[in-house]
């Protein structure tokens, strides 16, 4: 069974500090749904008032219509993934997983055959008499996993399990996860600080800055329409170039940045509204790093500018162009790795293009400190 | 040993060995074997020690258990009262100090702040700057036919007349698990501290009752603590002289009081000797039995 999670106008105060600020989100049964963010942005407190961990100071957490409130996090049908997995090293892996069937009082045989599909679902059969530390880490992750779904919760919540694991097995578990969910169908709250975990996993992300959501959407919306500066360069790389509207045409704006005039599509305000745009409004210009091509006779969009290339760097399967364009401006764009870039050296001035449609103007405002 | 000298340099190795090698043969090992030799010698005035009569002997150990000669008993069931009692008694102290010091000490680890954990831990030491003696005379004071808790019973109405606290040793078990309280609570508090509290989240959030995260989580981790604990608490509360003396009942002996009577009074250091090497044995098969209960190696428990 799996159920939808409601946040209404939650916020989370400790003295005077918002740790979460008229929160209002509602995540759909058996969606894979994350929250994305730079640490301390209020995620991990949205976490612990959906599992009950925190009393919100206003708002009210629903889960399935019904109200949360007075309900503590052994009562409620959520369970938690902890970052640090806080598996029971004193237990055996089996004894971890149906822990929460022994506190209910299942009896011993039955406990054993649920531990036994669960270490069939997450592939470590025959491995319930072994102790949480003769795993390896992948492996934990899986067994937190099963201890999570003994139950068999209605939302599962996941604190950035995934942080403490190398990079490869990282990968893996992602695919891992999304599978699990699949299979299992129940509604999974993921919370992350990794962009690229949260895309490639999440049906659904909502991106947070300083306790308050910044947008919430899927995943290619968030992308490729960020409603404010923060999303643009939190949620993958932007170029910003800082301007001034000089006109509006339909959709699409004039921005005049460092004496070049570029065209860019006004960028969305909600999901259904652009934002509007008059002649000298400060605003931002945003261009991903994919979309800035050199311009030749095949590549010539409808924005055209130089730069003077600083650095290049290899990145494996991408090189990345660092380059100047005056003074206080600089941007990076970067091409697969078989492009010849043998003619880049530094210093060499390079014609530069991109279209209007990848383009996106914003109104002016702070953008995602790395 | 190269290690270490290298790590601590010449000077303060040296110092540490000769320090540890001294306390250790010195100050522990010689003066128990000498008391354990002592023990297996009979009571002979100066002159004669060493001579003909001065042979290896079990009659302190016989007295224990038969009593003397001239007794009419089989047995010495006075002595072996005493002993049992004290033993049974110390090991009532030690269970009732566990349960009394857990909940503080696990609410020290972590449920209070900071703050409040380090104005309970002052608040609990602080009291034992008092000597031993004085903190034992207090409590008579306290519990005294005419003192400040019959007192309060009589003049609030709960009681009609003073309750005896002397005499039904109460004052004495008070006393007794007071002493030693924070030989308890130090090596609990430190091992439920180091315990990750995303355990207890994870055992509450799996649905786990408090209990039940105490029986299965906090005391499984913190069992070493548990262990090292009760041997030190048992161990000094069944080897307490001063709070028994001040606070026992008239008909109540302590066995740490008969020892110091052989030696002291009866100037019978031979028997009083016996009569320690009895209680120390016990003491050790205590630890033992603890470190076998527990399942715990002696490593973990200094630990």
């Amino acid at each position: 069974m799996s159920a939808d999670v409601e946040l209404q106008n939650i916020s989370v105060t400790f003295g005077n500090f918002y740790a979460a600020k008229n929160v209002s989100v509602k995540i759909r049964e058996g969606e894979f749904f994350s929250f994305l963010g730079p640490s301390g942005c209020g995620k991990t407190t949205l976490l612990r008032a959906i599992s009950g961990f925190l009393n919100p100071s206003e708002g009210k957490v629903l889960i399935s219509g019904q109200d949360m409130a007075g309900i503590g996090p052994n009562k409620r049908p959520t369970s938690l993934i902890f970052q640090n997995l806080a598996l029971f090293p004193l237990m055996s892996v089996s004894e971890n997983i149906v822990f929460s069937l022994e506190v209910r009082g299942v009896g011993k045989l039955e406990r054993q055959k649920r531990a036994e599909e669960l270490l069939e679902l997450i592939a470590l059969s025959g491995q319930g008499d072994k102790k949480v530390h003769e795993l390896s880490g992948g492996q934990r992750q899986r067994v937190a996993i099963a201890r999570a779904l003994a139950i068999e919760p209605e939302v599962l919540l996941l604190d950035e399990p995934l942080s403490a694991l190398d990079l490869k097995l990282r990968q893996k578990m992602r695919t891992e996860l999304r599978a699990i969910q699949k299979r299992v169908g129940i509604t999974f709250i993921y919370i992350t600080h990794d962009q690229g975990e949260a895309l490639t996993m999440s049906d659904r992300v909502a991106v947070m800055n300083e306790g308050e959501l910044e947008q919430v959407g899927l995943c290619d919306d968030v992308y490729d329409y960020p409603h404010t500066p923060f999303v643009a360069t939190f949620v993958g790389e932007n170029n910003a170039f800082y301007g001034k509207v000089t006109s509006v045409q339909n959709d699409l704006v004039n921005v005049e940045s460092s004496g070049i005039n570029f065209f860019a599509k006004a960028g969305k305000k909600d999901e259904n509204s652009n934002h509007s745009f008059s002649s000298g409004d400060d605003v931002i210009l945003f261009i991903r790093p994919e979309s800035i091509f050199i311009k030749n006779d095949n590549n010539k969009l409808d924005n055209t500018f130089t730069a003077k290339v600083n650095t290049i760097e290899f990145e494996g399967n991408l090189k990345n162009i660092y380059l100047k364009m005056n003074s206080d401006m600089s941007l990076k764009f970067s091409v697969p790795n078989a492009v010849d870039t043998s003619e880049l050296s530094n210093n060499t001035d390079v014609e530069l293009t991109f279209s209007s449609q990848k383009a996106i103007v914003l109104p002016k405002g702070a953008l995602a400190v790395d | 040993m190269n290690t270490f000298y290298k790590k601590n340099g010449p000077l303060i190795s040296t110092y540490f060995i000769i320090a540890i090698v001294f306390w250790l043969v010195f100050l522990i090992i010689i003066p128990q074997l000498y008391m354990l030799d002592l023990s297996f010698r009979p009571n002979l005035p100066p002159l004669l020690r060493g001579g003909p009569d001065d042979v290896h002997t079990l009659v302190h150990y016989k007295h224990f258990i038969f009593g003397s000669e001239t007794s009419q008993d089989n047995y010495n069931y006075v002595d072996i009262g005493v002993f049992f009692n004290t033993i049974i008694t110390a090991i009532f102290v030690t269970i009732i100090n566990l349960c009394f010091c857990y909940p503080i000490a696990f609410y020290m680890a972590k449920v209070a702040n900071p703050k409040s954990a380090r104005l309970l831990i002052v608040s609990l030491i602080i009291p034992f700057w008092i000597n031993e003696l004085l903190r034992s005379f207090a409590l008579r004071i306290l519990f005294a036919g005419e003192g400040v808790i019959n007192n309060v019973l009589i003049g609030s109405g709960l009681i009609d007349s003073a309750i005896n606290f002397i005499a039904l040793d109460i004052a004495l078990y008070t006393g007794l698990t007071y002493a030693y309280i924070l030989l308890m609570i130090f090596p609990l508090y430190n091992a439920i501290e180091s315990l990750d509290t995303n355990q207890l989240e994870a055992a509450k959030d799996l649905g786990s009752s408090t209990l039940r995260t105490h029986w299965r989580i906090v005391i499984p981790h913190a069992k070493a603590g548990i262990a090292s604990g009760c041997t030190m608490v048992f161990m000094l509360t069944a080897g307490a002289l001063a709070t028994p003396v001040v606070l026992s009942s008239p008909n109540t002996y302590w066995f740490t009081q008969l020892i110091y009577q052989w030696f002291n009074m009866n100037d019978n250091w031979s028997r009083g000797s016996a009569y320690s090497i009895l209680l120390l044995s016990v003491s050790v098969v205590f630890v033992l039995l603890m470190m076998r209960l527990f399942k715990v190696k002696i490593g973990e428990i200094i630990r």
